[in-house]
């Protein structure tokens, strides 16, 4: 029966989705306040929706007419969003907790943002990759905000919200486009039609769609928001925003780029190559001046992306599988890394409340070594100094690049990483040569340190055996490949519209 | 005439004059009923009070309607001097403009409609939903606390009662198969929807009482509260227009009650003495039934406080229909009755 | 020229006329009423295309709905006119170049379906031959696209969600009506016969 096999491949959203009713009639019947159960309730549901994406079927096939595809790459990439939004909710109770936002709604609207993301990633028709951006966005506008009464958390919210309505509109238009001028939004059909660079509509829609979608990944010049909602926002939800957002839309980004237009991609490497450089270079030169450790983990995930853009402006090319897979092994060591950091960041208490500058790190390692410790290791891996994890992430897209002969490119990547450690190491120079302030930070709690601790531990250890990371990309990377760019090579046995 | 000329004469100007004569013949219809109607009201109203009413004018005073209108049209037109004049004098016709050009798709008899088109309900929806717009722009345009507070519940009871009225008329639509009035009609010929969707007829009935802002849901002309709402700066022809146009919008709802659920023009058995009679004539009796009951709801029940109004709406309307429409598509799913 | 083509100059000067009065009106209500006869000719233009479902759609959500709604908080708000048309002119550049751009992008595009007619697949169409267009949508809606459909309605309960979150205030005294203790209240709970002798009070 072909509405079953539909609802089998749907399955990780509709439990995301039925778990978020279900919490929410929780949240709204229960007059005790319940949200720090109901955010266990929803890492519950975002683990077991990550252990359902895991066992579904492995090889490719489409659901609902070529609405969605499921394949490997999407299976990596949904599991690894689920368990990175999971993560953040573990980050957030402590804070909600004292700072009095305690809300349930907030992890019902995270698991709703997470079944848009969820569908971004299998989006494999435009109108999906509208409806999953929708979905995600709405409850990301939202969670940015859920602060209310502070006014930096409504600004941030707001702010948030127009520029995401305005990359939402460009998105809207550049597949208005695309479907003007093709009379479909099937991502395989659209393939079918061999686009090349030549056609000017198609191209326009391209540019548009890029656009739009460079907005959610917050690459330059694109990136305008992201320094003031990460700032405003409340610490735990920058966390989450920092993370699982970006694991989705770069992925979506990928497919939909990659899929859509195998013909022109000289038209849009030129675009991937712009984006990353720029990013590259915002990241490293605008973080130099940061005081708020919020507003540098902004710009530095500006330039995290712009080096996992390098990846993509790799794929364009002879070794398309290295440009695929060093994308995603960047942005997963990223997302690794970016949680113990925040991690470390909401572990940043003194008696009177919060703290956020970076100038109340000093002589962290005296006071609570094995913070200053997590932190210091982090960094290491956000410069890229091996043999930590952060590094074989540049690693693997520099070897992309220079593979897709892109010269100047991972020339210019290495520099701006060089500029970029800079203030990673600033970091852990206050933190270890600097002395104490009178004020001592409160000691980590236990969630925090635990997930702090986990991933130092990846991060420190992923060199020694690297092999199952790899591997699993690999496969992803070939199902990727296997699917949507080979041409001729179409599953879709659907009825055309 | 050559060929071309009387091939254009064909093509636009017959239908454009046929047109034109249905729609004065219905307008001018209407608006005399509109002034019986009227008093019909004033007198059902004075005869629960123990009143005579209107008794002057005319033989019984059947005459009153056009002698208020007549008053009316010959006194002073006042704008006030802070009013926003263009959308002042705008909204009142804009409320007759809209009530008129919805009974274009009324059928009062079989074929006799002046635009029967497919989505005739759906028309009809739209431009009721407009309805609101009349008394918003009169309430702000008045630029005084009265209209202004007036109209913001007008337009909050308007909005959440089309809620109600569009999923009462979705359950309809189950039952018919489409969305032409004369097809909704026709669909009643064994049985009125008044009867297996009686739940239905009720709140449908209801909530054009407030859609038409009629007692006991008239809070947005609340006198105790709000003087005359936002009528309060109205006199003379644009008080008459928007009092034209209110009226008109009841007899609407009055006759889409019909259609919907008491079967349009239909008799109400179909054998020899009731289908001899014109099925218009039918209609209009259906249509009096109606506004009698709008009437003597007027005259017999008090007003609602507006907090109930909106929970009446919201919390026992909305979730009561929107349960029918999933009984009702369940049941004729079930037992295959799917047109 | 058909009837038709003179309707739809009609709507289409009307639709751009009072688009423009939109961003140049200086009282903000009446932008928000060019803005509903901006809807209004766009439905036009849809009934012109034989989109009549869509037409109506148009008119009764976004004008009879979604414009009340606007039309309401913009009356609401306390708004200096004059400052704010003060900073009009500042932007005009930005603007005028945005609008340069959009308009060059489109002439290049559809200039270049002009001169290339086959790029375009093949145009949507409006309506199918034997059915109306609302029955055709119906079909589709919720078979075909019925994922699209109730995923629509995960993003319209976010937006419930966030809007409830955001501005819902618990206070801690209000005052809320409670039908079901209004109607389990007994006579002789709540009114007490007293005698009262003349003159004394109680």
């Amino acid at each position: 029966m072909m509405l079953q096999t539909d609802i089998m491949a749907i399955l990780p959203e509709l439990i995301l989705f039925f778990g978020a009713m279900g919490l929410l009639m929780v949240g709204v019947f229960n007059t005790s306040n319940l949200s720090r159960p109901i955010s266990w309730g929803a890492i519950i549901i975002l683990l077991v929706a990550a252990t359902v994406v895991l066992f579904q079927p492995g090889q490719a096939y489409f659901a609902f007419n070529g609405a969605l595809l499921m394949n490997d790459f999407t299976a990596l990439m949904k599991a690894m969003t689920f368990i990175a939004v999971a993560g953040s909710l573990v980050l957030s109770h402590d804070f909600m907790h004292q700072e009095k936002i305690e809300r349930f709604e907030y992890p019902v609207l995270v698991l709703l943002a997470s079944c848009g993301m969820s569908i971004m990633i299998s989006a494999n028709d435009l109108i999906a990759v509208y409806m999953g951006l929708e979905l995600q966005s709405l409850a990301l506008y939202v969670v940015a905000s859920i602060n209310r009464d502070s006014v930096r958390s409504t600004e941030a919210g707001l702010k948030y919200f127009v520029l995401g309505a305005l990359s939402s509109g460009m998105l809207l238009y550049g597949v208005s486009l695309i479907y003007g001028f093709s009379g479909t939004v099937n991502f395989q059909e659209l393939a079918s039609l061999g686009f090349t660079g030549n056609d000017i509509g198609l191209i326009f829609g391209m540019v548009f769609l890029m656009a739009g979608l460079a907005f959610k990944i917050s690459a330059v010049p694109f990136h305008m928001w992201t320094p003031d909602v990460y700032e405003g926002a409340p610490t735990p939800v920058t966390a989450f925003l920092a993370v699982a957002p970006k694991l989705a839309a770069m992925a979506l980004f990928m497919r939909a780029v990659i899929t859509i237009f195998p013909q022109a991609q000289d038209a849009w490497q030129q675009i991937i190559i712009f984006m990353s450089l720029a990013s590259m270079a915002l990241g490293a030169l605008a973080a130099i001046g940061q005081q708020s450790i919020k507003r540098l983990m902004a710009y530095s995930s500006i330039g995290h992306i712009g080096f996992a853009l390098v990846g993509f402006a790799a794929i364009a090319g002879e070794n398309s599988a290295e440009g695929v897979s060093g994308v995603i092994i960047y942005i997963i060591i990223y997302a690794i890394m970016t949680l113990g950091t925040f991690a470390c960041i909401l572990s940043m208490r003194r008696s009177q409340g919060m703290v956020e500058n970076i100038d109340d790190l000093s002589g962290l390692s005296q006071t609570r070594p094995f913070m200053a410790f997590c932190l210091a290791v982090f960094m290491f891996s956000m410069a890229g100094i091996p043999p930590l994890a952060g590094f074989f992430g540049k690693f693997y897209v520099f070897r992309a690049a220079i593979n897709a002969e892109l010269y100047t490119l991972a020339v210019l990547g290495v520099l701006t990483s060089v500029i970029g450690a800079y203030y990673y190491l600033r970091i852990v120079k206050i933190m270890y040569l600097d002395a104490p302030d009178d004020e001592v930070n409160l000691p980590m709690p236990r969630n925090l340190s635990l997930l702090a601790g986990a991933s130092t531990f990846l991060m420190l250890l992923f060199f020694i055996y690297p092999k199952p990371l790899v591997t699993v990309v690999d496969n992803a990377a070939d199902a990727f490949l296997g699917v949507d760019v080979q041409p001729g090579y179409v599953h879709y046995q659907g009825t055309p519209k | 005439m050559d060929n071309a000329s009387l091939s254009f004469f064909q093509a636009y100007v017959m239908p454009f004059l046929l047109i034109t004569a249905h729609s004065l013949a219905i307008m001018i219809a209407l608006l005399l009923a509109l002034a019986f109607f009227m008093y019909a009201d004033r007198k059902v109203w004075a005869a629960v009070q123990l009143r005579r009413g209107p008794n002057v004018v005319g033989p019984f005073g059947l005459l009153q309607s056009f002698a208020d209108i007549l008053k009316y049209l010959f006194k002073e037109v006042v704008v006030p001097t802070t009013a926003n004049k263009a959308v002042f004098l705008l909204a009142p016709f804009l409320t007759m403009f809209l009530a008129l050009s919805a009974w274009a798709v009324i059928p009062f008899d079989e074929g006799w409609a002046v635009a029967d088109i497919n989505l005739g309900i759906l028309y009809v929806l739209a431009i009721s939903s407009l309805g609101v717009y009349g008394v918003i722009m009169g309430g702000w345009a008045s630029n005084s606390k009265y209209p202004f507070l007036g109209a913001l519940r007008s337009a909050a009871q308007m909005v959440s009662y089309e809620v109600s009225i569009g999923l009462v008329i979705i359950t309809v639509l189950l039952c018919v198969g489409s969305l032409n009035l004369t097809d909704i009609v026709l669909a009643q010929k064994n049985i009125w929807f008044c009867v297996p969707l009686f739940p239905m007829f009720v709140v449908f009935f209801i909530s054009a009482l407030a859609e038409t802002n009629r007692p006991p849901f008239d809070l947005p002309e609340a006198e105790s509260e709000l003087v005359a709402g936002f009528m309060v700066e109205y006199s003379s022809t644009p008080y008459v227009v928007f009092m034209i146009g209110e009226l008109a919008n009841i007899v609407l709802m009055c006759a889409m009650t019909t259609i919907l659920f008491l079967g349009g023009w239909l008799p109400p058995i179909d054998i020899a003495p009731f289908n001899m009679v014109p099925g218009v004539i039918w209609f209009t009796l259906k249509l009096c039934l109606m506004f009698f009951m709008f009437a003597m709801v007027k005259a017999m029940v008090p007003r609602y406080r507006y907090d109930q109004l909106m929970r009446l709406g919201w919390k026992i309307f909305l979730p009561f229909s929107l349960i029918w429409v999933v009984l009702t598509a369940g049941v004729l799913q079930y037992f295959d009755l799917a047109p | 020229m058909t009837l038709a083509s003179f309707a739809f100059y009609m709507f289409a000067t009307v639709t751009v006329a009072s688009a423009l009065m939109v961003i140049s009106a200086r009282n903000p209500v009446h932008s928000v009423l060019f803005l509903i006869l901006t809807f209004f000719n766009s439905a036009g233009i849809f009934l012109l295309l034989g989109a009549e479902f869509l037409a109506l759609l148009l008119v009764i959500v976004y004008v009879g709905a979604v414009a009340v709604l606007f039309l309401f908080v913009v009356m609401m708000l306390d708004i200096d006119f004059v400052e704010l048309n003060e900073g009009f002119l500042q932007y005009l550049p930005v603007g005028a170049l945005v609008g340069l751009v959009l308009l060059t992008e489109l002439i290049m595009v559809l200039g270049g379906s002009a001169i290339a007619p086959d790029m375009i697949a093949g145009g949507p169409k409006a309506t199918t031959d034997d059915m109306t267009n609302a029955e055709a949508l119906g079909r589709v809606l919720y078979t075909d696209y019925v994922f699209f459909f109730q995923t629509a309605g995960a993003i319209l309960l976010v937006a419930m969600v966030g809007a409830i979150v955001l501005t819902l205030q618990k206070r801690d005294n209000p005052k809320r009506q409670s039908v079901a203790a209004q109607n389990a209240r007994r006579r002789d709970e709540s009114v007490e016969v007293v005698k009262v002798k003349p003159g004394q009070g109680l």
